[in-house]
């Protein structure tokens, strides 16, 4: 079945059955490989994009259910202010190792500080728990969130 | 052009010509950068000086490393360039990074006698080579600088990239030189800067990967996309070693966009048009198996075998002094038996391999710590010869030992000899984490005995395990023990005067183990360093004054070990039910204690809330990658001693996904600082250090909350319950 999409700020059309997760979408069929395939099941947060601002786990997100919502991912959150302010407090802190689930983390925190732009402590655990870092970035990305968080206090 | 290709070629071009061995390469060295793998306009039509196997400058001045180390998060793609970059006088902003294609003969890491990345031995094996490498370009760039101006080389100097003639102040870039340079015979003995006059080395440096790793352009194993691909999942027997009896396929032939249904021996998989079409395939498919052998296995037959197996003799791994006899001199005794479970990988990139199987050859794209291995491997599952079969390496989601391996690969050409054009077989996590390759299980039955004082006369151990090295590098494995099976249960840093080890192999049955984070340090450090412990704790003696005492002929040892309880302020008081414990390692070449505070709530469940570490792996090259190194490992070390655990039921394992296979989360991950002793010595390792004490340094923690010592891993709270 055919779907138009809106996937940062471009309608896309695609044919696959309407259950197909966004993520497959995405990766497979659009070759937009940025957002990740973790675990399938909403588990790690590696397919973390927005959906409206939101984040959302493309993995367990139906093509049917995403209507006329606006998708950002990876590759365009840079775009948007904070999106760009995470990956610059993300490089300054040199927050990747292996980076893969990085995508997701950077998608979770800029929804986090879309919705609160001087979060806690807790407020950071709440948001960035929801994706696993084998790597063991946590550290930095705690620290990485507050001087983005700073920064956006700063600039505005 | 055909589709990445010719940069194949142009690696294999390369690769014919040996290390150290002069060569202008014409027209070769399409550069692929880091983040820009699939790069494919960039051939050169230029000469390139390539004085060695590491080291390409093209006459338009690009500078291109190849690593002969592959980057899986732990920062190699900053640190080799980094030794290279120091004798050869660039900047790291001046060079571009490629992977190397399998060669052992060029690239293989001269610790370990293959090209794999592994055992924390990348920047031990580089350190020299790689800096000759780099001395060797720069002497033969100045050569032909001072050969064009005539006047003597040592008149000359390189730095940023350019030769400077001093005393005229003339100039001329690398890329200007490299047509002369490249006649230039290469020098064999090249003075190496000493450690003051580093540049580079011990500066901070900013990782060269990672802005590709923030927008999502950075291209894994799983982003690899040949024109045409499909995309393939599958189903591999459940119970190790079992069969594929009969699959109906029917409702999966009619799922929207699968293509086709392979069948092989043992396995399943379906092919699609993109991903979801294949998983829903895979749930749509029915299947037999024909179990086999091991359809009863359960974890206790596996631990049933090792326990017996501690009980016999076996080769022995070290033996100082006369142990049986201080042992019956001994005041006290103590005796002890621990136990380590199976762990998956799990990799936050799920397996995958990619392949265009085309008959004559084979064309792979994968992410993979042992390159050389995967095309060996793959080639003999294509029934091709090696050189009809192009690998092309990605940067790793995740390795962790799970990438030293090729079954991947090997099942992924399985499939590709049935599929017409490009396949990529991508793991689901419940295929991934059930289908690993595991770190072993491991018993030991060890032993002290203590002297009035309480001082250790006599330290008597057997322990039982898989042997790793003896299935994947069997001419390592030596009279019935290795290396890397024993780092960590020998050569302890403490003075031991009675001191007998043994080591009986024993293969548990259908379970593929493989190397995981800290290898052979993960199991022995924890059993060691719990020991030590538990000897410190019957002598009524403090953990760190326990250990002091046995550290006089060992000061690096001693100085880590003291920096560590200081910055841990080891002796100040803490509220009821938390506790500190430290755990001391002297394996990868590096010296780390650290020190554990974990809480230990009324639930019985476990909570770390800070590490201190105090590090010494010698002459630091990136301090940054030390300290993420280090972090990481804890984490990694953490997630094992609270959850990780492998079991079997009915042969089938069952764990299946993050879920039953729990990973630790941020809300959960401890405040890790790092603090390191400066030193001039050779670099130790530094990627799974962290792994291996963390686990003990948290058993020992929970010790001095409760009281309850921990002699398996992970951690049951239902144990320390209150």
């Amino acid at each position: 079945m055919g779907f138009t999409i809106n996937i940062n700020g471009t309608p896309r059309s695609v044919d696959v059955d309407g259950d197909t997760p966004l993520l497959w979408v995405l990766r497979d069929v659009l070759g937009m490989t940025g957002t990740k395939f973790g675990c399938g099941m909403a588990l790690c947060g590696a397919c973390t994009v927005h959906l409206d601002g939101s984040a959302v786990r493309s993995c367990i997100t139906a093509i049917d259910s995403v209507g006329d919502s606006k998708v950002t991912t990876i590759e365009a959150i840079g775009a948007t202010p904070v999106g760009a302010k995470i990956q610059k407090a993300w490089l300054e802190y040199e927050v990747a190792q292996c980076g893969y689930c990085q995508s997701g983390q950077i998608m979770s925190a800029s929804a986090l500080l879309t919705d609160k732009p001087h979060p806690t402590d807790t407020d950071i655990d709440d948001a960035m728990s929801g994706n696993i870092c084998r790597c063991g970035t946590y550290v930095r990305i705690r620290e990485a969130i507050k001087l983005a968080a700073q920064s956006w206090t700063k600039e505005g | 052009m055909a589709f990445d290709r010719s940069a194949s070629r142009a690696y294999a071009d390369l690769s014919r010509r040996n290390f150290l061995i002069n060569s202008v390469v014409a027209g070769s060295g399409l550069v692929l950068s880091v983040s820009l793998p699939f790069d494919q306009g960039r051939a050169r039509g230029t000469e390139s000086f390539a004085p060695n196997a590491f080291i390409r400058i093209g006459t338009d001045g690009q500078i291109v490393l190849t690593m002969p180390y592959v980057e899986m998060g732990q920062g190699t793609y900053t640190s080799i360039p980094m030794l290279i970059a120091e004798e050869l006088e660039v900047g790291l902003k001046q060079v571009r990074i490629e992977h190397a294609p399998p060669n052992e003969k060029l690239y293989a890491n001269p610790l370990l006698g293959v090209q794999a990345t592994g055992n924390s031995n990348a920047i031990r094996g580089a350190w020299k080579p790689l800096r000759e490498a780099g001395a060797a370009a720069r002497i033969m760039l100045i050569a032909a600088a001072a050969g064009r101006w005539g006047v003597d080389a040592g008149s000359c100097l390189a730095e940023a990239g350019e030769v400077v003639h001093a005393p005229s102040g003339r100039r001329l870039k690398y890329g200007e030189l490299a047509a002369d340079a490249g006649h230039i015979p290469v020098p064999t003995n090249v003075v190496l800067k000493k450690p003051e006059e580093f540049k580079l080395i011990g500066t901070p440096a900013k990782r060269l990967d990672a802005s590709g790793k923030v927008n999502g352009s950075v291209v894994y194993g799983i982003d690899a996309r040949p024109p045409g691909v499909k995309i393939a999942t599958l189903a591999q027997s459940p119970v190790f070693g079992g069969r594929l009896k009969s699959v109906d396929d029917t409702a999966a032939k009619a799922v929207k966009g699968v293509r086709q249904i392979v069948r092989l021996d043992d396995a399943v998989a379906v092919v699609a048009d993109h991903m979801g079409a294949a998983k829903k395939g895979l749930e749509a498919l029915k299947i037999e198996w024909d179990e086999g052998a091991h359809a009863g296995l359960s974890t206790r037959d596996v631990v049933r075998e090792l326990e017996q197996a501690t009980l016999s003799a076996g080769p022995v791994a070290q033996s100082i002094g006369d142990a049986d006899k201080a042992m019956a001199n001994a005041a006290t005794r103590v005796e002890a038996s621990y136990h380590l479970p199976f762990l998956a990988h799990a990799t936050m990139e799920p397996m995958n391999c990619t392949v265009h199987f085309r008959g004559n050859e084979c064309e792979i794209w994968v992410g993979t710590q042992a390159i050389a291995r995967v095309q060996a491997m793959a080639a003999k599952a294509a029934g091709l010869p090696v050189e009809k079969v192009i690998v092309h390496n990605h940067l790793i989601g995740g390795g962790f030992g799970r990438r030293l391996e090729a079954d991947g690969a090997v099942r992924a050409v399985e499939i590709a000899k049935q599929v017409d054009g490009p396949v990529k077989v991508v793991w689901t996590r419940e295929e991934d984490i059930q289908q690993d390759m595991y770190r072993p299980y491991w018993v030991d039955r060890i032993a002290a005995g203590l002297d009035n004082d309480g001082k250790p006369i006599a330290w008597r151990n057997h322990f039982a395990g898989s042997s790793v090295i003896a299935r994947w590098l069997p001419p390592a494995f030596k009279d019935g023990l290795d290396p890397d099976t024993t780092e960590g249960a020998i050569d302890l840093v403490y003075a031991l005067p009675n001191f007998h080890v043994e080591y009986v192999r024993v293969e548990p049955p259908g379970i593929r183990t493989a190397f995981w984070r800290s290898v052979g340090p993960s199991h022995n450090v924890f059993v060691t360093e719990s020991f030590i412990d538990e000897l410190a704790a019957a002598a009524r003696q403090d953990a760190v004054a326990y250990r002091r005492v046995l550290l006089d002929h060992n000061p690096r040892a001693k100085a880590v070990l003291d920096l560590a309880a200081e910055k841990a302020s080891w002796s100040s008081p803490l509220p009821k039910g938390h506790g500190r414990g430290i755990a001391l390692q002297y394996v990868f070449g590096s010296y780390l204690a650290q020190v554990a505070e974990v809480e230990v709530v009324k639930d019985g469940s476990v909570r770390v809330h800070r590490v201190v570490c105090a590090m010494d792996c010698g002459t630091v090259i990136n301090p940054d990658t030390v300290q993420a190194q280090i972090q990481s490992g804890v984490m990694f070390g953490v997630t094992a001693a609270l959850y990780g655990e492998i079991t079997l039921k009915n042969g089938r394992v069952e764990q299946a996904n993050f879920d039953t296979y729990q990973i630790l989360r941020i809300n959960e991950a401890p405040t890790v600082e790092v603090h390191v002793i400066k030193s001039t010595e050779p670099p130790g390792g530094m990627g799974e250090a962290g792994t291996s004490g963390i686990v003990p340094a948290i058993g020992n923690a929970v010790f001095a909350a409760t009281g309850k010592r921990l002699r398996k891993m992970p951690i049951v709270s239902n144990a320390l319950k209150v």
